[in-house]
């Protein structure tokens, strides 16, 4: 078990090490860093002198470790567009990505088992039917188009939300939400179920697939024999034991979710870290790029390992040492 | 069926060795194309997807106007409706955008060039993935461990993160303002890079199933040097799944390229794909210019699942355990 622990520990590191490598390259490879802060007219010697203040004559191990050093203090550099540090800039912007994907997830979650529950017990009728076909959309269709199309319903059609912006926030400490004013609930919908939609229809289909799996077994026949309610047998027997396989995709999908705002975030012009990204992408904002690929491997990872080590508690099989597993 | 009769009908009169029926007969005669026939969603798909390629490829000949040609443009022609609107003209009959550019030429030259993005993307990952699945999974070993832990460490995060990281750098390294040409390079080789694990992994765990078998060995024996047994002889027998993943991953090649366009670092709007379009009709959405991004969006979602659904039917039918 420890060592198990361990192991996948020592993964983690060696993955988080390779990002920082390649966030390391960009930072310092991709274009010239003292271009980015030079003006027209700073003399060669300068340009020389910043050159070495910076470090960048310095061998390209030491760079690194110095890099690396300051990225585990927080230091990201400075930002080319804002001229203000990134950490500071992240931190501004974490709330309310970090709020769009637990709204988008929990949206997810209840609808999609919902559906998912009702398309397993109900399959022929027309309603199930309807969902499949929504499913089948929810995955082929692009999330930027799903996020103009709500945008154009209810939006500009209907006029019952807005479709950009977080609306009124309100500011606790360093954190700033919109879950404590209407217009910054009805701000989360549209982007929300734009961001969500995916996973929904991930776990709606992973529901019922294994949903009718688990009412062909033996102890549900057995529960139906015992005379227990329909009722009882559908919810505390059958879907109990589905949810296991549902809560480990939607915890890996997480990451996909804080990933994938970039795109929602962008069509609703939602001031969180993936609109940040993708302005620093057009306008060759490195450190903020470097910054934005640790930080999303760093939750991946983490995601990781607390799905495996979640794992060996669920299931005690895995706690076995190797050989000795059934 | 009809093959099987003139077949038995012209058979020759005891043959020595059994002669192999041609490829052609073969094809007509596999479960494949019954089974493609008696699915009406595949033939369907297949259909809407041909359509669309060919109007695609046809668009120099049956648009009413070169989009790209900025001399054919004419302000007096901007943001007219479709034709079957009050104010819509002939022959725009989609309706123009602020440019006065015709909305259905410039979606049936948007839809060609994110075609041919989406094919070139495909390809690109597709051979690189199967380069580097055969190299792992021939050779084992370290260069094994190597090429997959990569691909682990990759496929953790989502392939639109990697293009765009992919994209920002190159535009970093070359400066920004880029030809077209440069720039539809970059979108494909950043595709690629974002879509080879898939293949890598199949064809990997394929090759390390034929690596064992008697046709392997004897060309082994016979000398033939290690790139020439992966490429001639292991490779055409790894090829039926790579198939289908390359036709689920030309939609998402396609989408891919579309929302790097979407978000701005795709291609510009000079020469637009269907997600430039997308991006420009966007800001129409709220002074009621709907159809500027109405009918990109739907040539879009058409393509993809069009697509998505060949594939679906593909996967199915190659799939032993389905039938």
């Amino acid at each position: 078990m420890l060592a198990f622990l361990l192991r996948r520990v020592i993964q983690a590191a060696a993955v988080l090490a390779v990002v920082g490598l390649i966030a390391f390259a960009m930072f310092r490879f991709a274009g010239d860093p003292v271009n980015q802060i030079v003006g027209p007219d700073t003399t060669v010697a300068e340009r020389a002198q910043i050159r070495t203040d910076l470090g960048l004559d310095d061998p390209v191990l030491v760079q690194f470790v110095r890099y690396a050093g300051n990225v585990v203090r927080g230091r990201f550099g400075i930002s080319y567009q804002f001229r203000q540090p990134v950490s500071q800039l992240l931190a501004e912007r974490m709330p309310a990505t970090l709020e769009l994907a637990f709204c988008a997830t929990v949206f997810a979650l209840v609808v999609g088992i919902l559906m998912g529950v009702y398309c397993a017990l109900f399959r022929d009728s027309w309603l199930a039917g309807l969902f499949q076909a929504v499913s089948l959309i929810g995955i082929s269709l692009p999330t930027f188009l799903i996020g103009i199309l709500l945008i154009y319903l209810f939006s500009v059609t209907l006029g019952w939300l807005p479709s950009y912006g977080r609306g009124d926030t309100v500011r606790l400490g360093w954190w700033t939400t919109g879950f404590l004013t209407a217009s910054g609930l009805k701000a989360l919908i549209l982007p929300s179920v734009t961001l969500g939609l995916f996973q929904m229809t991930l776990i709606m289909r992973l529901v019922r697939a294994e949903m009718l799996e688990v009412l062909r077994t033996d102890y549900i026949r057995f529960a139906r024999a015992r005379g227990l309610t329909t009722r009882a047998v559908h919810l505390r027997h059958a879907l109990k034991n589905t949810l296991v396989p549902v809560i480990t995709i939607a915890g890996l999908q997480l990451g996909s979710v804080i990933a994938f705002s970039i795109i929602t975030e962008t069509v609703f012009q939602w001031p969180g870290m993936g609109l940040l990204f993708v302005q620093a992408v057009q306008n060759v904002d490195i450190p903020i790029m470097s910054a934005y690929l640790l930080l999303v491997a760093l939750i991946f990872v983490t995601i990781n390992l607390v799905v495996d080590i979640l794992y060996t508690v669920v299931d005690p099989r895995l706690r076995l040492p190797a050989g000795r597993t059934a | 069926m009809s093959g099987r009769d003139i077949d038995a009908g012209d058979a020759p009169p005891v043959p020595l060795v059994e002669v192999p029926p041609s490829r052609l007969a073969r094809w007509r005669d596999s479960d494949l194309l019954a089974n493609f026939l008696r699915s009406k969603t595949a033939v369907a798909a297949l259909i809407a997807t041909v359509l669309m390629v060919g109007l695609a490829f046809a668009s120099p000949w049956i648009a009413p106007q070169n989009p790209y040609d900025p001399a054919q443009l004419d302000l007096i022609n901007s943001n007219l409706p479709p034709i079957w609107q009050a104010d819509g003209q002939a022959p725009y009959y989609l309706g123009t955008d602020d440019q006065g550019r015709d909305v259905l030429s410039a979606v049936l030259y948007g839809l060609r060039l994110s075609l041919i993005v989406g094919v070139l993307g495909v390809v690109t990952s597709g051979i690189l993935g199967i380069a580097l699945g055969l190299i792992a999974g021939y050779a084992g070993g370290a260069v094994d461990t190597l090429i997959m832990r990569v691909a682990d460490v990759q496929l953790t995060f989502p392939a639109i993160l990697i293009a765009l990281v992919v994209d920002g750098v190159a535009k970093a390294s070359f400066g920004s303002a880029l030809d077209v040409g440069p720039l539809i390079g970059l979108i494909v080789v950043s595709i690629g890079l974002s879509f080879w694990v898939q293949y890598a992994r199949t064809v990997r765990s394929s090759v390390m199933v034929e690596k064992g078998k008697d046709y392997v060995q004897a060309a082994r024996l016979i000398g033939l040097s290690p790139p020439v047994i992966m490429v001639r002889h292991v490779l055409p027998n790894v090829t039926g799944p790579v198939f289908v993943i390359a036709t689920i991953n030309l939609a998402l090649a396609i989408i891919t390229e579309a929302t790097l366009s979407f978000l701005g670092t795709g291609l510009p709007e000079t020469m637009p794909s269907l997600g430039t379009l997308i991006r420009t009709g966007n800001r129409f959405l709220f002074s009621g210019e709907w159809w500027i991004v109405a009918f990109p969006g739907l040539a879009l979602a058409g393509l993809v699942i069009a697509i998505n659904l060949l594939g679906d039917w593909l996967r199915d039918a190659l799939n032993p355990k389905l039938q």
